[in-house]
């Protein structure tokens, strides 16, 4: 875990869950820190191409979600989505065959980094275009009020997204028409070198919901539990048909933008300020330091994510490339659409 | 990629009289890339006029997501060179009202993919301000940005926008990569007085060529005879250039002499000097990024069959991308995208040779 240069502050904390919960939460985040390690390494051999942008820092959101809703609730994100889509339970194998482009990925190799989709697991996709899925996952939430369930769809979006009109347009239908979505916010302070600050008068994204009397919370998204009590919360509230509540989570990625970003826009000294916090090493010394589970316990599950993790850049290695003519299945739902090929 | 000998190009200057002054020019002349000769049109043209600015996104303080504003910031300062949030449609419509109220905007769209967000105030303004308000109002105003493929981006980040925008009366649509040219077409965009598009190309902004020194402008409307030939046209555009030159190469070699086009602009398209060559050849191939229905070709071919069709020895035949969205993995891009083997093929198609 090289991500971390030196150990987090020990906070005062109290152990207010079972021993199940926060391993859970230690697996899913270890699990997303070391895929995005290994894709980080793999995209520097040239294995994957392409746009690509890594989940490391915002894992506790992964942690939250793998606890906080139910299997058959729904989520949509954006292209910054490998740590959703393994959090949502789908295997590191087809994930990183589909950033190596190989037939045997989620999308069969349509996607790459940005689109991951898993109808068995509820994921309804990476969205490349920033803010499309505000309105897309409105209308996820939207059947599922109409199917009369009382499942939510998990509506993820970027700080900059945030400032794209149709987060306004879908939030207002949203509360008009009570709708079961949960939106989150995930501010990680900035779109690409674009600092929150020099987005909007309005820097406290909390304050987005509010103007539409929308249930807001702000959270802090280097604690996964808090995360976790955070999602409980609003989906009390969703699941008993009072409509969507958003959470602005106060995050921060490590990394640059994508693979190509340098990052020079921010500091060193805000950087480490949020590596002192890593979800992934505080949950782990809790888990430690509050005897919640022993080192060998702990050792156990790194030894086994390494493993999975290597073998899922084997099992993507050695899978074949779709065939170029595959380029033409899936793009309609008719077998024997007539496409313009000369 | 790289445009090769610059000097020994087989750039036909000459063909088009205006551009014997170009030629003049060229005394006086650096080797630049394509990036570097738009950010010169722009700034050239912010230094020509206080009327005009940019604005989009990480085009100021990160100096352009492919650095097409690098220092721009730095002369201007923030009140011309402007970073917007994330929010095209926003910030094109606000681009609009200023152009209606006597500024001369440039908004740069990171890429073409995101302009669809925009294309409200693109489509149901810009382009229809003049004739809604009887011609008391204009909408000088120039959208740009890459458009066409770039590699392994997947679906929504490879779409090729030419036959779009160009399909829109009230717009003019620009497409070059040929340094010199886009930059003296670009400052010709803002000056001009209607909405002109201009199309750029992610992958081409590294590519060099020989740039004039001084000021001036290319008409737009006006293709471009990059390399005579008698046997048969190839007309492409963009990116497709480089495809188009490198398939007549291996042509030549094989003795096929191809004459190549390049449009520059799409919209009004220049089927004068297409004609004049397809008289000369007999033959056509359109080689054209975007998809194959109503695409750029589409109309070329159109126009030959109208306007020469007792020249014609045999059918236009095109060579789009596919007929699909483009995939991710490399498979599907090789699959998808126009490349010298399938032009050369196209070539012998309407020679009637066997490939
Ligand atoms: C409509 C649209 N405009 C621009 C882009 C280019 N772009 C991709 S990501 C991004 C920044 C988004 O930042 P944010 O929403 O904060 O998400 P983060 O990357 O921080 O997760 C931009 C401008 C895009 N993909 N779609
Ligand atoms: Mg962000």
């Amino acid at each position: 875990m090289s991500e971390v240069a030196s150990p987090p502050k020990s906070k005062k904390s109290i152990v207010k869950y079972d021993k199940t919960t926060y391993l859970t939460w230690f697996e899913t985040m270890y699990r997303v820190r070391r895929f995005e390690e290994k894709t980080l390494f793999a995209y520097s051999q040239q294995k994957i191409r392409g746009f690509c942008h890594v989940y490391i820092g915002q894992e506790a959101i992964a942690g939250a979600l793998a606890t906080g809703i139910r299997p058959e609730d729904k989520v949509v994100t954006a292209y910054r989505q490998h740590g959703v889509a393994l959090a949502r339970g789908m295997d590191s194998n087809s994930c990183m065959a589909e950033l190596y482009g190989k037939s045997t990925g989620c999308v069969k190799g349509k996607g790459g980094s940005m689109h991951f989709f898993s109808a068995a697991h509820n994921y309804f996709g990476g969205n490349g275009i920033v803010g499309a899925q505000i309105p897309i996952g409105t209308g996820i939430g939207f059947a599922e009020k109409y199917k009369g369930t009382d499942n939510f769809c998990v509506t993820m979006f970027g700080d900059g997204a945030a400032r794209q009109g149709a987060l306004h347009e879908a939030f207002n239908m949203a509360m008009t028409w009570k709708l079961p979505v949960l939106y989150i916010c995930e501010n990680n302070k900035y779109a690409m070198g674009t600092a929150v600050t020099r987005t909007s008068n309005v820097v406290d994204m909390v304050k987005l919901g509010l103007s539409y009397d929308m249930p807001s919370e702000q959270v802090d998204g280097m604690s996964v539990e808090a995360v976790h009590e955070a999602f409980l919360r609003a989906a009390k509230h969703i699941r008993a048909g009072h409509g969507p509540y958003y959470l602005e989570i106060q995050t921060y990625r490590y990394r640059g933008h994508s693979v190509s970003d340098p990052a020079k826009y921010r500091s060193k000294e805000e950087l480490e300020e949020y590596k002192e916090q890593d979800p992934v090493f505080v949950t782990q010394n809790k888990i430690i330091s509050e005897n919640i589970a022993s080192q060998e316990e702990i050792d156990a599950i790194i030894a086994r994510i390494d493993a999975e993790v290597d073998e899922a850049m084997d099992f993507a290695e050695q899978s074949p490339y779709p065939l170029g003519s595959e380029l033409y299945d899936d793009n309609y739902v008719q077998q024997d659409y007539p496409y313009i090929t000369d | 990629m790289r445009r090769e000998n610059v000097k020994n190009s087989p750039t036909n200057y000459g063909f088009i009289p205006y551009l014997c002054s170009l030629k003049k020019l060229q005394s006086m002349s650096r080797v630049i890339t394509l990036r570097e000769a738009l950010g010169e049109a722009m700034s050239e043209e912010m230094r020509r006029d206080e009327t005009v600015f940019l604005m989009g996104e990480e085009v100021a303080e990160y100096n352009g997501a492919y650095k097409v504003s690098k220092g721009m910031l730095d002369e201007f300062g923030p009140k011309r060179v402007i970073d917007t949030p994330i929010a095209e449609l926003g910030f094109a419509g606000i681009g609009v009202g200023a152009a209606m109220n006597g500024l001369r905007p440039i908004v740069e769209f990171m890429t073409w993919n995101f302009a669809v967000l925009a294309f409200d105030q693109i489509v149901n303004n810009a382009a229809k301000t003049l004739t809604q308000s009887g011609g008391q109002f204009m909408c000088p105003i120039v959208f740009r940005g890459p458009s066409g493929a770039a590699g392994q981006l997947a679906q929504q980040h490879s779409q090729t926008f030419e036959s779009w925008m160009a399909n829109v009366p009230g717009l003019k649509v620009i497409s070059c990569i040929d340094p010199a040219d886009a930059k003296g077409l670009l400052k010709a965009a803002i000056r001009d007085n209607d909405p002109v598009c201009v199309m750029e190309s992610e992958i081409m902004y590294g590519l060099k060529g020989e740039v004039p020194d001084g000021d001036y402008v290319v008409p737009i409307g006006k293709a471009a005879i990059r390399r005579e030939g008698t046997d048969v046209t190839i007309v492409a555009y963009n990116k497709m250039m480089e495809v188009a030159k490198e398939a007549a190469i291996e042509l030549e070699k094989q003795g096929i002499s191809a004459e190549v086009i390049d449009l520059r602009t799409i919209r009004p398209l220049d089927h004068k000097t297409l004609v004049a060559s397809l008289k000369k050849t007999n033959r056509m191939v359109v080689v054209d990024e975007s998809w194959p229905f109503a695409g750029v070709s589409a109309e070329i071919a159109y126009e030959m069959q109208r306007y020469a069709f007792d020249y014609l020895d045999a059918p236009v035949v095109r060579v789009n991308a596919a007929d699909t969205s483009l995939g991710y993995a490399p498979t599907f891009v090789e699959e998808y995208m126009p490349n010298p083997a399938k032009v050369i093929r196209a070539v012998k198609e309407v020679m009637y040779q066997k490939a």
